[in-house]
């Protein structure tokens, strides 16, 4: 028997042995990566499909980026719109009409010409609404599109996007919309090919192969080369995309880190240049041991609570602002959220566009207990209670459990906390089904419009039964129209601090992008978009 | 012989058609939907969403569409990933998932028959109790515990293997197979020793030793057949358990196997996709059982006799 034993111990030596020589070839993944000029990023989850009308979603973001490109792209470091397909363009006086001319060496990955005709049939594609394109509301600024999405009309041709030549694209609004240009590097607005889309069924039709790997025709930098699906996707420089000579990378690979554990580790051991997101018990451990590698940076995104105001006690307005108030935010991001978030009082994260929220109220335990004693409640006594919901998440669950102990504690109310699986609490959210629940809200352009056209009367986001007269005016026939940006910001501070007045929501923080990057990788500035321009970005060794 | 399979395949057919009506009735019955995000969408966006899908017929259409559709092979596009077919995805995963669960079965018996063994020849002693105390831990240690403790221990710390992938770096297999195999390790350890320990009483065993036969040949030749019985009946289940149940190994390592798939398509409601591997595996299941059944029949004549009549 004894023989037996050392038998199995000397396999398990050999096994372990044999395995060490197989890694070590010396450089890591990462380290042999900066060499190639290979990114190996990691992009949370697998695009759901690369087909940019139907996709939503950050990580379909990162890759359609490099896939295809739009009118006109962003500056990573300024977030100012660059030229893209189109290498300049004319905006009338009025703010209402943009003509867009094409660049003549702008190609699609099977050497086709990228047109101007590109561009109104794939805009006529993603306004279809057979196609049910989640992101179409992003066109809605066109004329008329709107109106030929929910079918209004069918004629396409009342739709404000003309071809007036093979390299000249007119657009007109319905409105100054002055974050027009912004939209233009965002899927929903890059050309699809059309004689590809077509190969592979009616172009109306979701479940079409057309963007597949093998399949797909795209018109970016990079082209799709593998995609195994829950391993990695890679893509590959394109020789003939027409600023060839500025993309600095040769390949990028993109790998689904759904595990948020897994991913940190995945850095560690040097398989990965950048992690989409690092665990939040992490983040002092890398601040203080390699903050070299760490970074923190502000996010065009909102953290803050959903009230029903339509229900009892939450429809009385001082128990909102009660509420409100007897949150210590800076304490909550001390204790709960390690010291990396930005405590808000406000929905809209500062510095969009030279716009400054205003800030309406502050920490005032005294107000907040003199507020619920007028509202009835005086020391609590007597007061119904509620529920906070939150999709099931620890986080989640952290925020909740303190903050039900600060209105304990300061407002001597008790609440109870409850907790749903994603699409439930969607449900739930949808339905206004629910007391108090937790929301986050990431903009889709940099503008206070993204985040305040929630809130009109009715809109499908509103979900809290908040509805202001003047809120409406401002938002929806006023803000519109103004051409000058002070005095458009001083329309959007009007509502937001109606809004704030109002406390439909509870402002709880401003997110921030938490990541590991990599020192090799450059030319990757953190912004509030957590936008990525390819071109920009290379592997550089550091000594 | 042909009885006995013939009549347990019966058996099979009204298991496999009750897991795909509950299935598909239970996600259709369940809050949220595929299409349901956190901006909303305007009706009309919705209403030519769920026309796409079939989803705007009235659910027995559906069923019967579904059915209809399943009886020629078809499981259906995925809601989750448009564009492709539940068959092709879970096709896609199913090779990974069932090389991992090969080779965790592999270092599961391996482990498993000859600690058990061990343990069995000299029952309460040092050589018992330990094996049969790894065995515990091995159970009660959760994959989700044993996984990233490997990884802590041979990545990080002593740099041998990688922390995850699977067939992207040279030995990311190792960890991912000793995790999901180390549970099944303990119940075949336990699985053996009891075997091992009835038929070593036994008068067949005595009388081979009487022979005058050499001990390791009585164990070998004689003991084990009798003795891994139990292990064998538990193979089928194991398999597919190892098949079904390796959604947590595969998140930990980043393993692209059906797992993840069956996992995703849960949260996302992903109905096709659900109700896809939820069949396929409930068959894979219902297979296996068969086959370790019909093993364990040829292996023990008392079985067989039962269906002679």
């Amino acid at each position: 028997m004894k023989t037996a034993c050392h038998y199995l111990l000397f396999t398990v030596i050999i096994v372990f042995s044999l395995t060490s020589c197989g890694g070590g070839s010396g450089l890591n993944r990462v380290d042999q990566g900066t060499i190639d000029g290979v990114l190996h990023f990691g992009n949370g989850s697998d695009p759901q499909t690369l087909d940019p009308h139907l996709a939503t979603g950050v990580p379909e973001s990162h890759v359609i980026d490099a896939l295809f490109e739009g009118l006109a792209t962003k500056n990573p470091y300024t977030l100012e719109p660059e030229p893209g397909v189109a290498e300049r363009w004319e905006i009338s006086p009025d703010g209402m009409t943009y003509t867009f001319y094409l660049r003549q060496n702008a190609t699609w990955s099977n050497g086709d010409p990228v047109t101007a005709e590109d561009f109104r049939w794939s805009w006529e594609r993603a306004l279809t609404p057979a196609l049910a394109a989640q992101n179409s509301y992003m066109l809605y600024p066109i004329l008329n599109a709107e109106e030929f999405t929910t079918g209004l009309t069918s004629d396409f041709s009342q739709v404000g996007v003309k071809v007036l030549d093979d390299y000249i694209l007119e657009v007109r609004l319905r409105a100054p919309t002055p974050y027009f240009l912004q939209l233009l590097d965002h899927y929903i607005t890059y050309p699809a090919h059309r004689k590809t889309v077509e190969a592979f069924g009616s172009y109306t039709d979701r479940l079409s192969g057309w963007s597949r790997e093998g399949n797909i025709v795209s018109n970016g930098a990079f082209e799709l080369t593998e995609w195994r699906i829950n391993s990695y996707l890679r893509v590959e420089k394109r020789a003939a995309y027409w600023d060839a000579n500025t993309v600095k990378l040769n390949a990028i690979v993109f790998y689904p880190t759904d595990n948020l554990i897994t991913e940190e580790r995945m850095f560690r051991d040097g398989l990965l240049h950048r992690t989409e997101d690092i665990p939040l018990d992490k983040v002092p451990v890398y601040l203080q041991d390699e903050p070299e590698v760490i970074v923190i940076a502000p996010y065009l995104s909102s953290y803050y609570y959903l009230v029903n105001t339509n229900k009892a006690p939450l429809n009385d307005l001082r128990v909102r602002r009660a509420l409100s108030m007897s949150i210590d935010r800076e304490l909550l991001n001390e204790t709960v959220l390690e010291n990396i978030m930005e405590p808000a009082y406000f929905l809209t994260p500062p510095g969009t566009v030279g716009y400054n929220p205003p800030v309406t109220f502050g920490y005032d335990p005294e107000q907040a207990r003199a507020l619920i004693a007028e509202a009835g409640y005086p020391n609590g006594q007597g007061f119904p209670g509620f529920e906070i919901l939150y999709n099931t998440q620890e986080n989640h669950r952290r925020i909740a459990i303190a903050i039900q102990e600060m209105w304990r504690e300061t407002l001597n109310i008790n609440v109870t906390i409850t907790n749903q699986e994603w699409q439930v609490y969607l449900e739930s959210v949808d339905n206004i089904n629910f007391d108090v629940a937790r929301r986050g809200w990431t903009g889709d352009y940099v503008d206070p419009n993204t985040y305040l056209d929630m809130f009109i009367t009715g809109g499908g986001n509103n979900n809290t039964g908040f509805s202001d007269a003047r809120y409406d005016e401002l938002i929806l026939n006023q803000a519109p129209l103004e051409l000058d940006v002070e005095a458009r910001n001083e329309l959007y501070y009007e509502a937001e601090t109606i809004l704030m007045e109002n406390m439909p929501i509870i402002p709880i923080y401003i997110y921030q992008t938490k990541n590991l990057k990599h020192p090799d990788l450059k030319g990757a500035p953190s912004n509030i978009m957590d936008h990525y321009n390819w071109k920009y970005v290379y592997l550089e060794a550091e000594q | 012989m042909w009885r006995f399979i013939g009549f347990r395949t019966l058996q099979a057919i009204p298991v496999i058609f009750a897991v795909i009506t509950i299935t598909f009735f239970l996600v259709r019955a369940a809050p949220g939907g595929p299409f349901s995000t956190e901006k909303a969408v305007s009706d009309q966006v919705k209403a030519a969403l769920e026309a796409q899908y079939n989803l705007n017929l009235p659910a027995h259409e559906q069923y019967l569409a579904y059915l209809k559709d399943l009886v020629q092979g078809d499981f259906g596009p995925s809601f989750n990933f448009p564009g492709r077919d539940v068959s092709e995805l879970i096709f896609q995963g199913l090779p990974v998932t069932a090389e991992l669960g090969l080779y965790a079965l592999l270092i599961a018996l391996g482990i498993g028959i000859f600690s058990g063994v061990i343990a069995s020849l000299k029952p309460n002693s040092l050589q018992d109790y330990g094996p049969m105390s790894f065995a515990m831990i091995g159970i009660c240690m959760p994959s989700f515990l044993l996984g990233p403790t490997l990884v802590l221990v041979f990545s990080i710390w002593l740099e041998w293997l990688p922390v995850s992938g699977w067939g992207n770096t040279p030995g990311d297999k190792i960890l991912p197979s000793i995790t999901l195999g180390a549970m099944y390790a303990a119940y075949i350890a336990r699985l053996s020793r009891a075997g091992m320990l009835e038929v070593l009483s036994q008068d067949y065993l005595r009388t081979a030793r009487a022979k005058g036969l050499p001990e390791y040949k009585v164990i070998i030749k004689h003991a084990l057949r009798g003795g891994l019985i139990p292990v064998v009946t538990y193979l089928g289940p194991a398999f597919a358990g190892l098949l079904s149940g390796s959604f947590v190994v595969e998140t930990v390592f980043q393993v692209p196997g059906l797992g993840r798939f069956y996992i995703q398509a849960a949260f996302n409601r992903d109905y096709t996709m659900i109700l896809g591997t939820t069949i396929f595996l409930a068959t894979l299941i219902v297979l296996f059982n068969l086959l370790s059944d019909v093993l364990a029949a040829w292996m023990n004549p008392r079985l067989r006799y039962q269906y002679r009549k």
